[in-house]
């Protein structure tokens, strides 16, 4: 069961602030970034990575590694699973399929204490793993998943090895809405309800947007809530930005059935100047330097404001 | 030529008994890969995962990240071309020890364009991390999934099915090159069924004078075979390659990359699909009309040697030719 409460979900609320104001600043910084996707998500990553998903604490704040070299030959894989789980039994998991949410993660990981904040000097930087299309080599990702809908795939493989070993512990996913689209995210759920992954847990941001614009107009997806159920999951939907709300949704009775929360939210939530970019979201570009100069006053103005 | 049926489905049964880590993922050709033996024996560790390629390769993936290595079984088609992008990211970039059984390789079924894999082993083994075998006869059959199960990485494997002649006695070794013969006039390298082909024309090739070094690759990625270099840089006419395959990016390139790699300046004929797709036919039929059977090989031969090759259809060594509808097959196709 989880047990939350409003105190806890006042912390939250402030933990996804600090998401949203760190992502902002590193869009002005490098004259862009996937701005939107922390304003409809940094809600949902901080109630996941304060408290609805197992992990063990992290004592330190960990630094992120340099690249270490693609896996190959002599080379082991790599991945950001130590700000995780670290792999440790009993705990849960973390598929991160939407990797252009790289860079909201790793604020999440900072806002949580669980990466150094100096980490971030290696963002986007050449030779370090703190990417803008994260892999699975950067903080917090486990898997590679730049490539849409390959993220609830993996996450069902290792949700089927870890019931085979008979570990305990969920394998959360956190999926964007545009990448359900893809055959291979119907593929992925008529599997995991047919082999009964109800260590399946999938945390679905509706933000409506994808990079054409919105979706309504690109490949409708609704009744997305329908549509789950009728590929044979167990679906609650439920309002974003509201963190009891999904603490609560996660204790939905699924036995059986993998369980999907679709938190319906706003690509401009927190940063209401965003609404002007409609009906595209997906990745915040200044033309020309008055207007990040004015995102940059913005800015200073949130931050002294508090 | 002793012939032996379904020797991958019993094969895999014995094989698999003792190695709770090995699984088995079908996508709904399960008997039609021979893996309906292994189901019914050991229903646990077998997933049916539905006519859904893309979602079983990065499912293949999950399951090799918690340390089991699944054997994806599915016709060589549906691996490659459906699901090459789950493929690339969710299995080879991660270097994951997933094996990839692609049945049908080539003319081996007559299901036309949608079944025949061609250009396989030119996708697969340009991917990083991947290594590419192709079997040639039952014995290989038997041993492929062990040699594929040491390697470390991912393995995409030319499988064959149904009846198949026994035409080698050792086991077939990863990196390691079969030497049929000794000859310095021409080298003779195939892959695959075709080396079947090959071995009908040694008779006719010494009659007429011809001495050839034949090899015979079961390992095409990687591509290290150092005698097989000398002897194409000591030939008299240089070396022809035989595949079941496109001769865009398979066997014949393998070993023209590694001809240019060392300088050698030796003439190369390919021997394989001309650059085209194939249709709904017998596998003679396909071999003839495509050019990859016996008497394709001596016109090549003569072409390389400069001279006649004079033969008669009796002098063709023995060919095994499967028939379409037996009970080794669980269909036609």
């Amino acid at each position: 069961m989880y047990k939350f409460d409003k105190k806890w979900e006042k912390e939250v609320l402030s933990i996804a602030d600090g998401i949203r104001m760190r992502v902002f600043q590193f869009t002005v910084e490098q004259n862009g970034g996937y701005l939107s996707q922390a304003c409809s998500a940094s809600e949902i990553f901080a109630a996941m990575y304060h408290g609805l998903m197992k992990l063990p604490k992290i004592k330190t704040p960990l630094m992120p590694d340099p690249w270490q070299g693609a896996p190959g030959p002599g080379n082991p894989i790599h991945t950001g699973i130590k700000f995780n789980s670290d792999g440790k039994e009993g705990y849960d998991r973390f598929i991160m399929s939407p990797a252009q949410y790289a860079l909201v993660v790793y604020a999440a990981l900072i806002e949580t204490g669980r990466m150094d904040e100096a980490g971030m000097d290696a963002y986007n930087k050449d030779g370090g793993s703190v990417e803008m299309i994260g892999a699975e080599h950067s903080p917090g990702m486990e898997v590679t998943t730049g490539s849409l809908g390959q993220g609830i795939s993996q996450a069902a493989g290792i949700a089927m090895g870890m019931k085979l070993k008979g570990k305990k512990g969920k394998v959360f996913t956190f999926l964007s809405d545009g990448e359900c689209q893809s055959g291979e995210f119907w593929e992925a759920l008529q599997a995991s309800s047919f082999h009964h992954l109800d260590n399946m847990i999938m945390i679905v941001d509706r933000n409506g947007c994808q990079c054409d614009g919105l979706m309504k107009p690109v490949m409708n997806i609704e009744p997305f809530d329908e549509r789950f159920r009728s590929f044979g999951c167990e679906c609650v939907r439920i309002k974003g930005h509201k963190p009891l709300l999904l603490a609560e949704a996660l204790n939905t009775p699924h036995r059986g059935k993998p369980l999907a929360v679709i938190l319906d939210t706003s690509p401009y939530h927190g940063l209401s100047f965003l609404k002007e970019r409609a009906p595209k979201f997906h990745y915040v570009r200044f033309t020309d330097p008055k207007q990040r100069e004015a995102y940059r006053k913005i800015y200073d103005k949130m931050v002294k404001e508090g | 030529m002793e012939i032996l049926k379904r020797v991958h489905a019993k094969n895999l049964v014995k094989w698999a008994k003792k190695k709770p880590d090995v699984l088995v993922l079908s996508a709904d050709l399960t008997s039609s890969c021979e893996a309906d033996a292994f189901r019914d024996t050991y229903p646990d560790r077998f997933f049916s995962m539905g006519i859904a390629e893309q979602n079983m390769l990065g499912f293949a993936g999950g399951l090799a990240r918690e340390g089991f290595v699944p054997y994806v079984h599915t016709f060589a088609v549906f691996i490659y071309r459906r699901a090459l992008d789950q493929i690339a990211m969710s299995v080879a970039y991660p270097n994951l020890p997933v094996k990839m059984i692609g049945f049908l390789p080539g003319v081996t079924t007559p299901g036309g364009a949608t079944h025949q894999a061609i250009e396989d082993t030119a996708i697969m083994r340009s991917l990083p991390n991947m290594t590419v075998l192709e079997v040639g006869d039952a014995t290989e059959v038997e041993n492929v999934l062990d040699v594929a199960y040491k390697i470390p990485g991912p393995v995409y494997v030319r499988m064959l099915r149904g009846e198949l002649p026994r035409i080698f006695d050792t086991p077939m070794e990863f990196k390691k090159a079969r030497k049929l013969s000794s000859g310095k006039d021409l080298v003779i390298v195939s892959a695959g069924i075709c080396t079947e082909e090959v071995l009908r024309t040694t008779k006719i090739l010494k009659k007429n004078g011809i001495e050839a070094s034949i090899y015979h690759i079961s390992t095409l990625k990687p591509f290290e075979y150092p005698e097989l270099m000398k002897d194409i840089k000591n030939s008299k006419y240089g070396v022809i390659t035989m595949e079941n395959h496109s001769i865009i990016g398979g066997l014949g390139s393998c070993v023209a990359e590694c001809m240019a790699d060392e300088g050698i300046g030796k003439k190369l004929y390919r021997v394989g699909i001309n650059d085209s797709f194939l249709h709904g036919a017998s596998r003679p039929y396909l071999m003839k009309e495509y050019g990859i059977d016996a008497p394709a090989l001596l016109a090549t031969v003569e072409k390389a040697a400069g001279k006649k090759i004079k033969y008669s259809e009796d002098d063709l060594g023995e060919v095994f030719i499967p028939a379409l509808h037996s009970d080794a097959k669980a269909e036609a196709l």
